[in-house]
Protein backbone atom coordinates (compact mmCIF):
# COMPACT_ATOMS: atom_id res chain seq x y z
CA UNK A 1 0.00 0.00 0.00
CA UNK A 2 1.61 3.40 -0.93
CA UNK A 3 0.59 7.34 0.15
CA UNK A 4 0.42 9.92 -1.65
CA UNK A 5 0.18 13.40 0.09
CA UNK A 6 -0.39 16.62 -1.53
CA UNK A 7 0.94 19.85 0.03
CA UNK A 8 1.72 23.80 -0.71
CA UNK A 9 2.94 25.42 2.13
CA UNK A 10 -0.12 27.72 1.33
CA UNK A 11 -3.39 27.78 1.06
CA UNK A 12 -5.59 28.09 -2.44
CA UNK A 13 -2.64 26.73 -5.11
CA UNK A 14 -5.41 24.50 -6.15
CA UNK A 15 -4.35 21.49 -4.13
CA UNK A 16 -8.08 20.00 -3.42
CA UNK A 17 -9.32 20.89 -7.32
CA UNK A 18 -6.09 18.93 -8.09
CA UNK A 19 -6.70 15.96 -5.75
CA UNK A 20 -10.09 15.84 -6.48
CA UNK A 21 -9.39 14.88 -10.20
CA UNK A 22 -6.59 12.87 -8.87
CA UNK A 23 -9.37 10.80 -7.07
CA UNK A 24 -11.77 10.23 -10.63
CA UNK A 25 -8.25 9.18 -12.10
CA UNK A 26 -7.81 7.00 -9.62
CA UNK A 27 -11.35 5.61 -9.42
CA UNK A 28 -9.25 2.78 -6.81
CA UNK A 29 -8.12 4.47 -4.09
CA UNK A 30 -8.81 5.63 -0.56
CA UNK A 31 -9.33 9.79 -0.50
CA UNK A 32 -8.63 11.19 2.73
CA UNK A 33 -8.62 14.86 3.37
CA UNK A 34 -6.15 15.93 6.05
CA UNK A 35 -7.16 19.63 6.27
CA UNK A 36 -9.19 19.58 9.12
CA UNK A 37 -9.27 23.24 10.25
CA UNK A 38 -11.07 23.69 6.76
CA UNK A 39 -11.82 20.59 4.92
CA UNK A 40 -12.73 21.38 1.39
CA UNK A 41 -12.79 18.10 -0.49
CA UNK A 42 -16.09 16.94 0.28
CA UNK A 43 -17.56 19.85 -1.77
CA UNK A 44 -16.26 18.47 -4.89
CA UNK A 45 -16.47 14.86 -4.15
CA UNK A 46 -19.66 14.99 -2.68
CA UNK A 47 -18.85 11.96 0.16
CA UNK A 48 -21.69 9.66 1.49
CA UNK A 49 -21.49 9.79 5.28
CA UNK A 50 -21.31 5.93 6.31
CA UNK A 51 -20.06 6.73 10.34
CA UNK A 52 -19.13 9.15 12.47
CA UNK A 53 -17.29 9.44 15.15
CA UNK A 54 -16.55 12.21 18.44
CA UNK A 55 -13.14 13.37 18.28
CA UNK A 56 -11.68 13.51 21.84
CA UNK A 57 -8.48 15.83 21.50
CA UNK A 58 -7.77 16.41 24.68
CA UNK A 59 -8.87 17.79 28.25
CA UNK A 60 -10.18 20.73 29.65
CA UNK A 61 -10.29 21.47 33.17
CA UNK A 62 -13.34 22.33 35.68
CA UNK A 63 -13.91 23.94 38.55
CA UNK A 64 -16.63 22.79 41.08
CA UNK A 65 -17.65 25.84 42.73
CA UNK A 66 -18.78 24.07 45.80
CA UNK A 67 -15.73 22.75 46.48
CA UNK A 68 -13.75 25.57 45.51
CA UNK A 69 -11.84 28.09 48.43
CA UNK A 70 -11.20 30.84 46.02
CA UNK A 71 -7.28 30.28 47.42
CA UNK A 72 -6.16 31.65 43.90
CA UNK A 73 -3.55 28.98 43.43
CA UNK A 74 -4.27 27.75 39.99
CA UNK A 75 -5.24 31.07 38.78
CA UNK A 76 -1.61 32.11 39.50
CA UNK A 77 0.02 29.09 38.51
CA UNK A 78 -1.79 28.64 35.13
CA UNK A 79 0.51 30.20 32.23
CA UNK A 80 -2.31 30.12 29.97
CA UNK A 81 -4.39 32.34 31.48
CA UNK A 82 -7.25 30.32 31.55
CA UNK A 83 -8.88 30.77 35.06
CA UNK A 84 -10.51 34.03 36.34
CA UNK A 85 -11.97 34.01 39.57
CA UNK A 86 -12.32 30.27 39.75
CA UNK A 87 -13.60 29.99 36.24
CA UNK A 88 -11.97 28.25 33.61
CA UNK A 89 -11.74 29.99 29.97
CA UNK A 90 -12.48 26.49 27.67
CA UNK A 91 -10.85 28.62 24.71
CA UNK A 92 -7.64 29.36 26.68
CA UNK A 93 -7.46 26.08 28.56
CA UNK A 94 -5.00 23.78 26.91
CA UNK A 95 -5.74 20.87 29.72
CA UNK A 96 -2.40 20.74 31.03
CA UNK A 97 -3.48 19.78 34.24
CA UNK A 98 -1.56 21.57 36.42
CA UNK A 99 -4.28 23.51 37.99
CA UNK A 100 -5.30 19.57 39.15
CA UNK A 101 -2.28 18.81 40.63
CA UNK A 102 -2.15 21.78 43.05
CA UNK A 103 -5.56 22.53 43.97
CA UNK A 104 -5.68 21.75 47.71
CA UNK A 105 -9.46 21.27 48.19
CA UNK A 106 -9.53 19.05 45.12
CA UNK A 107 -12.23 21.40 43.29
CA UNK A 108 -10.62 21.18 40.23
CA UNK A 109 -11.64 17.99 37.55
CA UNK A 110 -9.87 17.15 34.08
CA UNK A 111 -12.92 16.39 31.41
CA UNK A 112 -12.22 14.66 28.00
CA UNK A 113 -13.18 17.49 25.82
CA UNK A 114 -15.32 16.62 22.39
CA UNK A 115 -13.01 18.51 19.65
CA UNK A 116 -14.62 17.45 16.62
CA UNK A 117 -15.60 14.45 14.54
CA UNK A 118 -14.17 12.04 12.13
CA UNK A 119 -16.08 10.57 9.06
CA UNK A 120 -16.10 7.64 6.57
CA UNK A 121 -17.78 7.98 3.58
CA UNK A 122 -18.38 6.56 0.70
CA UNK A 123 -17.77 7.98 -3.20
CA UNK A 124 -18.39 7.11 -6.47
CA UNK A 125 -14.34 6.76 -6.69
CA UNK A 126 -13.60 5.18 -3.27
CA UNK A 127 -14.06 5.01 0.48
CA UNK A 128 -13.30 7.92 2.07
CA UNK A 129 -12.14 9.63 5.56
CA UNK A 130 -12.68 13.01 6.82
CA UNK A 131 -13.42 15.00 9.45
CA UNK A 132 -14.39 18.46 10.91
CA UNK A 133 -12.50 20.28 13.88
CA UNK A 134 -14.77 22.38 16.14
CA UNK A 135 -14.73 26.06 16.50
CA UNK A 136 -11.47 27.47 18.19
CA UNK A 137 -10.16 24.16 18.54
CA UNK A 138 -6.39 23.18 18.66
CA UNK A 139 -5.10 19.44 18.69
CA UNK A 140 -5.50 19.46 14.88
CA UNK A 141 -2.46 17.44 14.54
CA UNK A 142 -4.38 14.44 16.33
CA UNK A 143 -7.71 14.56 14.34
CA UNK A 144 -5.29 14.84 11.42
CA UNK A 145 -3.15 11.33 12.88
CA UNK A 146 -6.58 9.73 13.78
CA UNK A 147 -7.79 10.44 10.06
CA UNK A 148 -4.56 9.01 8.45
CA UNK A 149 -4.91 5.69 10.65
CA UNK A 150 -8.48 4.95 9.46
CA UNK A 151 -7.52 5.57 5.93
CA UNK A 152 -5.04 2.73 6.30
CA UNK A 153 -7.40 0.46 8.39
CA UNK A 154 -9.74 0.73 4.93
CA UNK A 155 -6.95 0.10 2.65
CA UNK A 156 -5.85 -2.71 4.65
CA UNK A 157 -9.19 -4.20 4.89
CA UNK A 158 -10.32 -4.06 1.25
CA UNK A 159 -7.55 -4.15 -0.18
CA UNK A 160 -6.59 -1.14 -2.19
CA UNK A 161 -2.97 -0.14 -3.18
CA UNK A 162 -3.47 3.63 -2.78
CA UNK A 163 -4.19 6.57 -0.24
CA UNK A 164 -4.30 10.22 -1.39
CA UNK A 165 -4.31 12.60 1.23
CA UNK A 166 -5.11 16.50 0.93
CA UNK A 167 -2.67 17.84 3.17
CA UNK A 168 -3.42 21.23 5.25
CA UNK A 169 -1.59 24.53 4.43
CA UNK A 170 1.45 26.01 5.80
CA UNK A 171 4.13 24.17 7.88
CA UNK A 172 2.55 23.94 11.24
CA UNK A 173 1.43 20.60 13.23
CA UNK A 174 -0.72 19.22 11.36
CA UNK A 175 0.89 19.90 8.16
CA UNK A 176 4.00 17.87 9.98
CA UNK A 177 1.13 14.94 10.80
CA UNK A 178 0.18 14.29 7.22
CA UNK A 179 3.96 13.99 6.01
CA UNK A 180 4.63 11.33 8.85
CA UNK A 181 5.07 7.73 7.17
CA UNK A 182 3.75 9.09 3.65
CA UNK A 183 5.38 7.83 0.44
CA UNK A 184 5.59 10.87 -1.70
CA UNK A 185 4.56 14.48 -1.01
CA UNK A 186 3.21 16.18 -4.03
CA UNK A 187 4.29 20.03 -4.23
CA UNK A 188 1.63 22.37 -5.55
CA UNK A 189 2.39 25.82 -6.11
CA UNK A 190 2.27 28.67 -8.32
CA UNK A 191 4.46 31.54 -9.39
CA UNK A 192 3.37 33.80 -7.23
CA UNK A 193 6.75 35.76 -5.13
CA UNK A 194 5.19 33.49 -2.51
CA UNK A 195 4.74 30.37 -4.11
CA UNK A 196 8.27 30.07 -4.52
CA UNK A 197 9.39 30.77 -1.17
CA UNK A 198 5.93 28.81 0.45
CA UNK A 199 7.87 25.95 -1.74
CA UNK A 200 11.37 26.20 -0.69
CA UNK A 201 10.15 26.40 3.44
CA UNK A 202 7.65 23.37 2.90
CA UNK A 203 10.34 21.27 0.44
CA UNK A 204 12.80 21.96 3.85
CA UNK A 205 9.83 20.64 5.74
CA UNK A 206 9.16 17.33 3.94
CA UNK A 207 12.71 16.40 3.25
CA UNK A 208 12.48 15.92 6.80
CA UNK A 209 10.58 12.70 6.06
CA UNK A 210 12.51 10.84 3.57
CA UNK A 211 9.83 10.86 1.36
CA UNK A 212 9.79 11.01 -2.34
CA UNK A 213 8.91 14.69 -3.11
CA UNK A 214 8.22 16.21 -6.70
CA UNK A 215 6.40 19.84 -7.40
CA UNK A 216 3.94 20.49 -9.55
CA UNK A 217 3.26 24.38 -11.01
CA UNK A 218 -0.56 25.31 -10.84
CA UNK A 219 -1.35 28.49 -13.42
CA UNK A 220 2.16 28.11 -14.63
CA UNK A 221 1.64 30.48 -17.25
CA UNK A 222 0.14 33.58 -15.21
CA UNK A 223 3.98 34.74 -14.81
CA UNK A 224 6.52 32.82 -16.95
CA UNK A 225 9.59 34.19 -15.27
CA UNK A 226 8.50 33.52 -11.74
CA UNK A 227 7.93 29.96 -13.06
CA UNK A 228 11.33 29.62 -14.02
CA UNK A 229 12.57 30.85 -11.17
CA UNK A 230 10.29 28.02 -9.23
CA UNK A 231 11.57 25.25 -10.85
CA UNK A 232 15.20 26.77 -10.78
CA UNK A 233 14.92 26.57 -6.71
CA UNK A 234 13.22 23.10 -7.01
CA UNK A 235 15.85 21.84 -8.68
CA UNK A 236 18.55 23.36 -6.55
CA UNK A 237 16.90 21.72 -3.63
CA UNK A 238 17.32 18.49 -5.97
CA UNK A 239 13.35 18.03 -6.43
CA UNK A 240 12.29 17.33 -9.87
CA UNK A 241 8.94 19.42 -11.14
CA UNK A 242 6.82 16.68 -12.74
CA UNK A 243 4.22 18.78 -13.68
CA UNK A 244 2.76 22.53 -15.16
CA UNK A 245 -0.74 23.12 -14.90
CA UNK A 246 -2.06 26.29 -17.31
CA UNK A 247 -4.23 29.29 -15.43
CA UNK A 248 -7.61 28.01 -17.13
CA UNK A 249 -11.40 29.04 -16.17
CA UNK A 250 -12.09 25.51 -16.32
CA UNK A 251 -10.82 25.26 -12.94
CA UNK A 252 -12.59 28.10 -11.29
CA UNK A 253 -15.57 26.37 -13.13
CA UNK A 254 -14.84 23.15 -11.51
CA UNK A 255 -14.39 24.61 -7.68
CA UNK A 256 -17.56 26.67 -8.41
CA UNK A 257 -20.42 23.58 -9.63
CA UNK A 258 -18.44 21.36 -7.18
CA UNK A 259 -17.64 19.20 -9.79
CA UNK A 260 -13.92 17.72 -10.43
CA UNK A 261 -12.07 19.44 -13.43
CA UNK A 262 -11.84 16.15 -14.62
CA UNK A 263 -15.44 15.16 -15.43
CA UNK A 264 -15.79 18.50 -16.91
CA UNK A 265 -14.90 19.22 -21.12
CA UNK A 266 -11.37 18.19 -21.22
CA UNK A 267 -8.97 20.79 -22.57
CA UNK A 268 -5.07 22.18 -21.43
CA UNK A 269 -5.64 21.83 -17.86
CA UNK A 270 -7.24 18.22 -17.80
CA UNK A 271 -4.49 16.81 -20.13
CA UNK A 272 -2.16 18.53 -17.67
CA UNK A 273 -3.46 16.82 -14.83
CA UNK A 274 -3.31 13.52 -16.19
CA UNK A 275 0.52 13.79 -16.99
CA UNK A 276 1.09 14.62 -13.43
CA UNK A 277 -1.03 11.76 -12.33
CA UNK A 278 0.99 9.50 -14.48
CA UNK A 279 4.26 10.42 -13.16
CA UNK A 280 2.78 10.57 -9.62
CA UNK A 281 2.13 6.88 -10.58
CA UNK A 282 5.03 6.01 -11.95
CA UNK A 283 7.04 7.16 -8.98
CA UNK A 284 4.89 5.14 -6.48
CA UNK A 285 5.03 2.45 -8.56
CA UNK A 286 1.38 1.77 -8.38
CA UNK A 287 0.42 1.99 -12.45
CA UNK B 1 -7.99 50.70 15.69
CA UNK B 2 -6.86 46.97 15.06
CA UNK B 3 -8.51 45.59 11.99
CA UNK B 4 -7.83 42.01 11.49
CA UNK B 5 -7.98 40.69 8.04
CA UNK B 6 -9.16 36.50 8.27
CA UNK B 7 -10.37 34.07 5.80
CA UNK B 8 -10.75 30.66 7.04
CA UNK B 9 -8.38 29.74 4.20
CA UNK B 10 -5.13 30.26 2.96
CA UNK B 11 -5.43 31.95 -0.92
CA UNK B 12 -8.47 34.09 -0.77
CA UNK B 13 -6.14 37.51 -1.36
CA UNK B 14 -5.77 38.09 2.50
CA UNK B 15 -2.18 39.09 2.18
CA UNK B 16 -3.76 41.51 -0.76
CA UNK B 17 -6.15 43.15 0.91
CA UNK B 18 -4.19 43.60 4.28
CA UNK B 19 -1.17 45.30 2.22
CA UNK B 20 -3.87 47.15 0.26
CA UNK B 21 -5.63 48.54 3.07
CA UNK B 22 -2.71 49.26 5.12
CA UNK B 23 -1.12 51.26 1.86
CA UNK B 24 -4.16 53.33 1.30
CA UNK B 25 -3.80 54.93 5.02
CA UNK B 26 -0.06 55.64 4.22
CA UNK B 27 -0.73 56.76 1.32
CA UNK B 28 -3.28 59.41 2.90
CA UNK B 29 -0.16 60.03 5.80
CA UNK B 30 -2.13 58.23 8.46
CA UNK B 31 0.13 56.49 11.03
CA UNK B 32 -0.45 52.85 10.10
CA UNK B 33 1.45 49.64 11.04
CA UNK B 34 0.93 46.17 9.31
CA UNK B 35 1.45 43.38 11.51
CA UNK B 36 2.34 40.15 9.59
CA UNK B 37 0.34 37.11 12.12
CA UNK B 38 0.61 34.43 9.42
CA UNK B 39 3.64 33.17 10.97
CA UNK B 40 4.07 29.70 9.43
CA UNK B 41 4.25 31.59 5.99
CA UNK B 42 4.86 35.16 6.09
CA UNK B 43 4.63 37.24 2.78
CA UNK B 44 3.47 41.18 3.42
CA UNK B 45 7.25 41.69 2.90
CA UNK B 46 6.91 40.93 -0.57
CA UNK B 47 5.02 43.51 -1.25
CA UNK B 48 7.29 46.46 0.15
CA UNK B 49 10.90 47.47 -0.03
CA UNK B 50 11.24 47.71 3.70
CA UNK B 51 14.30 48.53 5.52
CA UNK B 52 14.99 46.60 8.67
CA UNK B 53 15.01 48.24 11.73
CA UNK B 54 14.88 45.35 14.48
CA UNK B 55 14.67 41.89 15.21
CA UNK B 56 14.32 39.57 18.12
CA UNK B 57 13.83 36.23 19.03
CA UNK B 58 11.02 34.58 20.38
CA UNK B 59 11.54 31.71 22.85
CA UNK B 60 8.97 29.56 25.23
CA UNK B 61 10.70 27.75 28.52
CA UNK B 62 10.93 23.84 27.98
CA UNK B 63 12.32 21.80 31.09
CA UNK B 64 16.11 21.05 31.69
CA UNK B 65 17.28 17.88 33.67
CA UNK B 66 19.62 18.84 36.69
CA UNK B 67 21.02 14.86 36.54
CA UNK B 68 22.57 14.92 40.08
CA UNK B 69 19.55 16.05 41.91
CA UNK B 70 17.09 14.30 39.90
CA UNK B 71 15.55 10.93 41.70
CA UNK B 72 14.05 9.64 38.69
CA UNK B 73 10.42 9.11 40.33
CA UNK B 74 8.64 9.78 37.21
CA UNK B 75 6.32 12.45 38.49
CA UNK B 76 7.37 15.05 35.75
CA UNK B 77 7.15 12.10 33.30
CA UNK B 78 3.09 11.19 35.09
CA UNK B 79 1.82 14.88 35.36
CA UNK B 80 2.69 16.00 31.58
CA UNK B 81 -0.26 15.92 29.46
CA UNK B 82 1.32 15.63 26.49
CA UNK B 83 3.65 12.96 26.82
CA UNK B 84 6.63 15.71 26.06
CA UNK B 85 8.49 13.96 29.38
CA UNK B 86 9.58 10.24 29.39
CA UNK B 87 11.28 8.17 32.26
CA UNK B 88 13.11 5.37 30.32
CA UNK B 89 15.20 3.23 33.02
CA UNK B 90 17.31 6.07 34.71
CA UNK B 91 17.41 8.19 31.80
CA UNK B 92 14.62 11.37 31.45
CA UNK B 93 13.95 12.15 27.83
CA UNK B 94 12.69 15.56 27.09
CA UNK B 95 10.75 16.18 23.84
CA UNK B 96 10.93 19.97 23.06
CA UNK B 97 8.49 19.77 20.16
CA UNK B 98 5.50 18.61 21.86
CA UNK B 99 6.14 20.34 24.92
CA UNK B 100 3.28 23.47 25.77
CA UNK B 101 5.69 24.87 28.26
CA UNK B 102 3.07 24.59 30.82
CA UNK B 103 5.37 24.50 33.45
CA UNK B 104 3.65 21.59 35.35
CA UNK B 105 6.92 19.23 35.32
CA UNK B 106 9.02 21.89 36.77
CA UNK B 107 6.40 23.02 39.60
CA UNK B 108 5.69 19.59 40.40
CA UNK B 109 9.25 17.82 40.83
CA UNK B 110 9.74 17.17 44.40
CA UNK B 111 13.61 17.51 43.92
CA UNK B 112 13.67 20.70 42.10
CA UNK B 113 16.05 18.80 38.95
CA UNK B 114 13.51 20.59 36.84
CA UNK B 115 14.35 24.62 35.23
CA UNK B 116 12.82 26.22 32.44
CA UNK B 117 14.86 26.88 29.56
CA UNK B 118 14.89 29.18 26.66
CA UNK B 119 13.72 27.31 23.68
CA UNK B 120 13.85 29.75 20.21
CA UNK B 121 10.45 29.08 18.31
CA UNK B 122 10.78 31.70 15.55
CA UNK B 123 11.42 35.74 15.64
CA UNK B 124 9.83 38.99 15.21
CA UNK B 125 11.61 41.50 12.86
CA UNK B 126 10.16 45.27 12.39
CA UNK B 127 10.72 47.20 9.52
CA UNK B 128 9.95 50.64 7.87
CA UNK B 129 8.71 51.66 4.25
CA UNK B 130 8.49 55.27 3.31
CA UNK B 131 5.53 54.93 4.22
CA UNK B 132 4.25 52.39 6.53
CA UNK B 133 5.91 50.19 9.61
CA UNK B 134 5.98 46.45 8.86
CA UNK B 135 6.05 43.62 11.97
CA UNK B 136 6.51 40.37 10.65
CA UNK B 137 6.58 37.25 12.87
CA UNK B 138 8.25 33.85 11.32
CA UNK B 139 8.08 30.58 13.14
CA UNK B 140 11.06 28.45 13.51
CA UNK B 141 11.38 25.80 10.32
CA UNK B 142 11.28 22.56 12.71
CA UNK B 143 8.50 23.83 15.19
CA UNK B 144 4.93 24.23 15.12
CA UNK B 145 3.24 25.95 18.08
CA UNK B 146 2.59 29.30 16.66
CA UNK B 147 0.29 31.20 18.77
CA UNK B 148 3.21 32.29 21.14
CA UNK B 149 4.84 34.35 18.00
CA UNK B 150 1.50 35.46 16.83
CA UNK B 151 1.48 36.85 20.63
CA UNK B 152 4.68 38.19 20.21
CA UNK B 153 4.16 40.08 17.25
CA UNK B 154 1.06 41.63 18.75
CA UNK B 155 3.40 42.85 21.61
CA UNK B 156 5.58 44.61 18.94
CA UNK B 157 2.56 46.85 17.84
CA UNK B 158 2.91 50.65 18.43
CA UNK B 159 -0.32 52.15 20.14
CA UNK B 160 -1.02 54.85 18.57
CA UNK B 161 -1.16 53.12 15.06
CA UNK B 162 -3.75 52.15 12.98
CA UNK B 163 -2.97 48.79 12.67
CA UNK B 164 -3.86 46.05 10.12
CA UNK B 165 -3.10 42.37 10.81
CA UNK B 166 -2.63 39.99 7.92
CA UNK B 167 -4.17 36.49 9.87
CA UNK B 168 -2.88 33.24 9.27
CA UNK B 169 -5.49 31.19 7.34
CA UNK B 170 -8.15 28.42 8.69
CA UNK B 171 -10.15 28.90 12.13
CA UNK B 172 -8.32 27.44 14.53
CA UNK B 173 -5.79 28.82 17.52
CA UNK B 174 -3.10 30.15 15.58
CA UNK B 175 -5.63 32.43 13.83
CA UNK B 176 -7.84 32.89 17.53
CA UNK B 177 -4.66 34.48 18.58
CA UNK B 178 -4.55 36.73 15.22
CA UNK B 179 -7.86 38.23 16.00
CA UNK B 180 -8.50 38.28 19.70
CA UNK B 181 -8.90 41.31 20.84
CA UNK B 182 -9.32 43.04 17.41
CA UNK B 183 -11.94 45.85 16.89
CA UNK B 184 -13.37 44.20 13.97
CA UNK B 185 -12.14 41.19 11.41
CA UNK B 186 -12.76 41.31 8.11
CA UNK B 187 -13.19 38.11 6.09
CA UNK B 188 -12.20 38.05 2.31
CA UNK B 189 -13.38 34.83 0.64
CA UNK B 190 -14.19 34.30 -2.88
CA UNK B 191 -17.77 33.32 -4.29
CA UNK B 192 -17.13 29.49 -4.85
CA UNK B 193 -18.83 26.68 -2.30
CA UNK B 194 -15.14 26.65 -1.41
CA UNK B 195 -15.05 30.31 -0.08
CA UNK B 196 -18.70 29.83 1.17
CA UNK B 197 -17.57 26.96 3.64
CA UNK B 198 -14.30 28.29 4.74
CA UNK B 199 -16.78 31.96 5.37
CA UNK B 200 -19.30 29.98 7.37
CA UNK B 201 -16.47 28.60 9.93
CA UNK B 202 -14.76 31.87 10.02
CA UNK B 203 -17.99 33.75 10.86
CA UNK B 204 -18.64 30.81 13.62
CA UNK B 205 -15.12 31.70 15.32
CA UNK B 206 -15.99 35.50 15.22
CA UNK B 207 -19.45 34.89 16.85
CA UNK B 208 -17.86 33.15 19.83
CA UNK B 209 -14.92 35.83 20.03
CA UNK B 210 -17.64 38.62 19.77
CA UNK B 211 -15.79 40.00 17.02
CA UNK B 212 -17.76 42.69 14.53
CA UNK B 213 -16.62 41.90 10.57
CA UNK B 214 -17.42 42.43 7.37
CA UNK B 215 -16.34 40.51 3.88
CA UNK B 216 -14.57 41.15 0.98
CA UNK B 217 -15.24 39.12 -2.17
CA UNK B 218 -12.40 38.45 -4.02
CA UNK B 219 -12.40 36.92 -7.60
CA UNK B 220 -15.98 38.25 -8.00
CA UNK B 221 -18.23 37.50 -10.86
CA UNK B 222 -21.08 39.53 -11.76
CA UNK B 223 -24.19 36.83 -11.72
CA UNK B 224 -22.61 34.66 -9.02
CA UNK B 225 -24.67 34.79 -5.87
CA UNK B 226 -23.44 32.42 -3.14
CA UNK B 227 -21.73 35.17 -0.75
CA UNK B 228 -24.39 37.62 -1.19
CA UNK B 229 -27.07 34.77 -0.03
CA UNK B 230 -25.17 33.68 2.98
CA UNK B 231 -24.12 37.52 4.02
CA UNK B 232 -27.84 38.59 3.69
CA UNK B 233 -28.92 35.90 5.97
CA UNK B 234 -26.69 36.05 8.33
CA UNK B 235 -26.34 40.16 8.64
CA UNK B 236 -23.26 40.55 7.50
CA UNK B 237 -22.30 43.66 5.69
CA UNK B 238 -20.27 42.93 2.19
CA UNK B 239 -17.79 46.26 1.91
CA UNK B 240 -15.80 45.76 -1.04
CA UNK B 241 -15.90 43.31 -4.19
CA UNK B 242 -12.44 42.74 -6.54
CA UNK B 243 -13.74 41.50 -9.49
CA UNK B 244 -12.03 38.12 -11.26
CA UNK B 245 -9.94 39.48 -13.47
CA UNK B 246 -6.32 37.73 -15.07
CA UNK B 247 -4.54 41.85 -14.62
CA UNK B 248 -5.51 41.60 -10.90
CA UNK B 249 -3.65 38.19 -11.00
CA UNK B 250 -0.86 39.01 -12.59
CA UNK B 251 -0.19 42.09 -10.58
CA UNK B 252 -0.18 39.91 -7.49
CA UNK B 253 1.84 37.19 -8.64
CA UNK B 254 4.75 39.82 -9.72
CA UNK B 255 4.65 41.22 -6.17
CA UNK B 256 2.61 44.55 -6.72
CA UNK B 257 0.08 45.81 -4.08
CA UNK B 258 -3.46 46.08 -6.17
CA UNK B 259 -3.84 49.85 -5.06
CA UNK B 260 -0.22 50.67 -6.86
CA UNK B 261 -1.50 48.27 -10.34
CA UNK B 262 -4.47 50.44 -10.60
CA UNK B 263 -4.66 53.72 -8.77
CA UNK B 264 -8.89 53.60 -8.50
CA UNK B 265 -8.22 50.81 -5.76
CA UNK B 266 -6.75 53.59 -3.09
CA UNK B 267 -10.14 55.14 -3.00
CA UNK B 268 -11.82 52.24 -2.72
CA UNK B 269 -9.24 50.74 -0.29
CA UNK B 270 -9.60 54.19 1.70
CA UNK B 271 -13.39 54.10 1.79
CA UNK B 272 -13.16 50.77 2.93
CA UNK B 273 -11.42 51.99 6.11
CA UNK B 274 -14.36 54.75 6.78
CA UNK B 275 -16.75 52.05 6.45
CA UNK B 276 -15.07 49.55 9.42
CA UNK B 277 -14.44 53.10 11.26
CA UNK B 278 -18.12 53.54 10.97
CA UNK B 279 -19.14 50.44 11.75
CA UNK B 280 -16.91 50.29 15.11
CA UNK B 281 -17.87 53.87 16.37
CA UNK B 282 -21.35 52.98 16.44
S1 LIG C 1 -5.56 22.75 32.81
FE1 LIG C 1 -3.73 24.02 32.57
S2 LIG C 1 -4.36 25.49 31.02
FE2 LIG C 1 -6.23 24.59 31.79
S3 LIG C 1 -6.87 25.96 33.39
FE3 LIG C 1 -5.67 24.35 34.37
S4 LIG C 1 -3.60 25.17 34.47
FE4 LIG C 1 -4.73 26.43 33.01
S1 LIG D 1 -6.65 26.11 43.48
FE1 LIG D 1 -8.55 25.00 43.84
S2 LIG D 1 -9.42 25.96 45.64
FE2 LIG D 1 -7.84 27.34 44.89
S3 LIG D 1 -8.95 28.77 43.57
FE3 LIG D 1 -8.22 27.12 42.28
S4 LIG D 1 -9.90 25.66 42.20
FE4 LIG D 1 -10.31 27.02 43.90
S1 LIG E 1 9.94 14.73 38.85
FE1 LIG E 1 11.98 15.54 39.18
S2 LIG E 1 13.00 13.98 40.35
FE2 LIG E 1 11.20 13.02 39.52
S3 LIG E 1 11.91 12.11 37.61
FE3 LIG E 1 11.16 14.13 37.10
S4 LIG E 1 12.96 15.42 37.20
FE4 LIG E 1 13.47 13.55 38.26
S1 LIG F 1 6.29 22.14 30.68
FE1 LIG F 1 4.32 21.07 30.67
S2 LIG F 1 4.18 20.28 28.59
FE2 LIG F 1 6.29 20.83 28.90
S3 LIG F 1 7.24 18.96 29.56
FE3 LIG F 1 6.66 20.08 31.41
S4 LIG F 1 4.66 19.27 31.91
FE4 LIG F 1 5.05 18.65 29.83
Amino acid sequence: MKELTIISGKGGTGKTSILGSFATLSGNSVICDCDVDAANLHLLLHPDIKEKKPFYGGKRAEISPELCSQCGTCEELCRFAAIKDSVVNKYACEGCGLCYQVCPSGAVQLIDHLSGYCYLSETQWGPMVHAKLGIAEGNSGLLVNLVRKKAREIAKERNIPLIISDGPPGIGCPVISSLAGTDMALIVTEPTHSGIHDMERVIRVASGFGCLTAVCINKYDLDEENCRRIEDAANKLGVPVIGRIPYDPVMHQSVINGVPATLLEPGEAQRSIRQVWDQVTVLLGVC
Amino acid sequence: MIISVASGKGGTGKTLVATSLALSLAYEQKPVQLLDCDVEEPNAHIFFKAQPVSERTVSLPVPKVNYEKCQYCGKCAEVCQFNAIALMKRTLVIFPDVCHSCGGCWHLCPTGALEPAAREVGTVSVSQTADLRLVSGRLKLGTHISPPVVKAVRETAERDYITIIDGPPGSSCPVMAAVTDTDYCLLVTEPTPFGLNDLALAVDMLRVLKIPCGVVINRDMPGNQIIDRFCAENGINILLRIPFQTEIARAYAKGIPLVDSDKIWRDKFYNLYHQISGEVSQ
